[in-house]
């Protein structure tokens, strides 16, 4: 079918690669698997290297999230932020937008919702509930929207834009709870009085986990459908692929990127509201564990398909719970992103199987 | 008196834009030959650790420097083999570059947080030159990476401009086919610039850890790599605006911290907002400057070269 592209001499073999006219379903599934076997086999020679023991680490580390079912509670709560802002993000990705953003419109949705929960008036939760999921969504869909802008009617780089706004976004959150929002009982800590109940979101049993596991897992079906079966969905896909297509079908491309910024930036506020609401029942310093960053690696993993995105989170909800449980033993709380790094790094150079075949030859070259 | 202030901030600017300036020159190198690499805050973390500790533990600080090109470069390696051997996606490898370097500077750096630099590279006055009014105190009296940086620029430029293996570079990223019709190997000339850029952006983050601050700090670069991505746009990808546009940004983030210190009524908060609105803004105004005079990227920048689809 082609001619072989990339030769290495390896001990009379010869290494060639070739493209693939289709794609075996098998391989979009073992792709991914692999690449995060083969990140964690690459964290264990890591850890080893810094005299740990990579075996009970990742024992440990397993235990933690899924050993018990507090710890498998844990994983859903940390599955719920990142399902909400890998599905944002995963929307402009399809886009060819890069929102790295989310991070910041998490901070701004928990903004925008504790602002809601501190200062409205006293009503009953089925009132207040909905006012804060609504501002949730509009403060991240605006600072979503903020970068779109110039993005749309000037194409100013949205990657640059969008990071340096999660800085302004955690900044902002700081001065107020740091500042006039402080909790004057607070013992200065950095952060906000804690919400009335009115404002907490109702939770599962007696677990952590809640409703916002539900908004979550709305999103993912909604988000589905609009992609699949709507003309928007499609203009989103088509502009994805090809923009100059797009452009000849009289598609217009600025307006969807501020609809999908909107929308991207919105559910990943909806995950700060729903972290305020849910799990922290006030704004305070540091309401996000890099979520927004990790979503990247999530949408990347899940190949930007929704109900892929439900699975990834849940596994990297584990990765997080994981990451907490070896602070015990002295581990940073880094470990976590180095190893989201090496699986990331595997499942790009992995797609070279989904595009090309690899063929073993002997050889003589 | 007012005069002293204005040349300590100009000083003040000149410091805080080096790290900046070093990673700005790496990541030109870089687009020239086509390949986009967002991981230059990774890069320069994993500079700014590898660098700190090897200063700690050999209590060499050119030592450590070298230490920190080393691990520029090897992370910049990883991202030409994933962009230009895989044919990965650059945006997103350099995404990636950057959560790894943050996690693995943070995993190694975790036992050095606290710890002072036992050397540190330290101001050295030119004679001479450091006595001139104005420009002296301002230009001549800093440390030696700064007075390497000044040699690099017009040799950077040089560089591209004027010698054959510039214009090669130049070639392989606005037309890689064309390039490799002329005989220049497209897939050696990216490795080697990609990882040059990395080396670079090393220097940037040891800068950071063992001039600027001098110190360790998880996530010290606070978004200085990407400042530095957003300085090539600014720069046009010319090493002689990088400079500028460089010492543009350490006057905002210096003229910040000097407001801070004076006791200026603004929350802290906003004054450290400063760089970051202030990098947006320049990006718009220089996206429609090049807009206008219609010049831009290297014509392949994040397209990775396939001879098959010549």
């Amino acid at each position: 079918m082609s001619v072989p592209q990339i030769a290495k001499k390896e001990q009379g073999f010869r290494v060639t690669l070739e493209k693939r006219g289709t794609t075996p379903y098998l391989i979009h599934f073992l792709v991914p698997v692999s690449s995060v076997v083969a990140a964690l086999l690459v964290g264990a020679i890591f850890l080893k290297a810094t005299g740990h023991s990579p075996l009970e680490i990742y024992a440990m580390m397993f235990n933690g999230a899924f050993g018990s079912m507090y710890g498998i509670s844990e994983t859903i709560v940390k599955a719920i932020p990142l399902m909400l802002t890998g599905l944002g993000v995963s929307i402009a990705f399809r886009m060819l937008l890069w929102n790295i953003g989310a991070e910041g419109q998490l901070y701004m949705g928990a903004f925008a919702a504790s602002w809601v929960a501190l200062f409205a008036p006293d009503m009953p939760g089925y009132i207040m509930l909905p006012l804060m999921f609504i501002a949730g969504f509009l403060g991240g869909a605006l600072w979503g929207l903020l970068p779109a802008i110039p993005r749309a009617f000037l194409g100013v780089n949205e990657t640059i834009t969008t990071l340096m706004l999660n800085y302004v976004a955690i900044l902002w959150v700081d001065y107020l709870v740091y500042g006039p929002w402080k909790d004057p009982k607070g013992f200065n800590f950095p952060l906000t009085a804690p919400f009335r109940d009115s404002a907490s979101l109702p939770t599962f049993g007696n677990s952590r986990v809640h409703l916002g596991l539900l908004f979550a897992l709305a999103a993912v079906v909604i988000v589905y459908v609009l992609l699949k079966h709507t003309r928007w969905g499609y203009e989103i896909r088509i502009i994805g692929e090809s923009q100059n297509a797009a452009r000849y079908a009289g598609m217009n491309i600025g307006k969807n990127i501020l609809l999908v910024m909107l929308l991207s930036g919105g559910l990943a506020g909806l995950a700060g509201m729903a972290e305020v609401s849910g799990i922290t029942h006030r704004l305070q310093h540091g309401i996000s564990s890099g979520y927004g960053y990790t979503a990247i690696i999530i949408a990347w993993l899940s190949k930007l398909n929704p109900w892929a995105i439900i699975i990834v989170s849940f596994l990297f909800g584990g990765l997080l719970v994981g990451g907490f449980s070896i602070q015990t033993s002295g581990l940073p709380s880094a470990t976590v992103f180095m190893l989201q790094g090496l699986i990331l790094f595997f499942v790009l150079g992995g797609e070279i199987l989904t595009r090309y075949r690899i063929k073993l030859q002997r050889g003589r070259k | 008196m007012e005069n002293s202030i204005v040349l300590s901030i100009m000083a003040a600017a000149i410091i805080a834009g080096t790290p900046l300036l070093y990673a700005a020159l790496g990541e030109i190198l870089a687009e020239r030959s086509g390949v986009l690499n967002l991981g230059v805050e990774g890069m320069m973390l994993a500079g700014a650790v590898s660098g700190f500790m090897v200063t700690v533990m050999s209590g060499n600080n050119w030592l450590g420097l070298i230490f920190a090109i080393l691990a520029g470069g090897f992370m910049a390696l990883i991202h030409a083999f994933l962009c230009v051997t895989l044919k990965a996606n650059q945006v997103v490898s350099g995404l990636a570059l950057t959560i790894f370097g943050t996690g693995v500077s943070g995993y190694l750096g975790k036992s050095l947080i606290g710890i002072p630099a036992p050397v540190t590279f330290e101001k050295i006055p030119i004679p001479v030159l450091a006595k001139i009014p104005v420009l002296g105190p301002v230009l001549f009296n800093h440390d030696a990476l700064v007075y390497i940086s000044y040699i690099l620029v017009p040799l950077i430029w040089f560089f591209l401009y004027r010698t054959n293996a510039g214009l090669k570079l130049r070639s392989v990223g606005e037309n890689p086919a064309a390039a490799d019709a002329v005989g220049v190997n497209v897939f050696l000339t990216r490795y080697v610039y990609v990882i040059v850029g990395g080396m670079l952006a090393g220097i940037g983050g040891a800068y950071l850890s063992l001039a600027y601050a001098p110190t360790w700090l998880e996530h010290m670069t606070a978004g200085r790599g990407w400042i530095a991505v957003a300085l090539v746009i600014f720069a046009v990808w010319d090493p002689v605006r990088a400079l500028i546009g460089a010492y543009i940004f350490g006057g905002v983030d210096a003229l910040g911290f000097r407001l801070q210190a004076m006791g200026i009524m603004i929350p802290s908060f906003f004054l450290k907002m400063l760089p970051y609105i202030f990098t947006i803004v320049v990006l718009i105004l220089a996206t429609r400057e090049t807009h206008k005079k219609r010049v831009g990227a290297p014509g392949s920048l994040t397209l990775p070269y396939d001879r098959e689809e010549r």
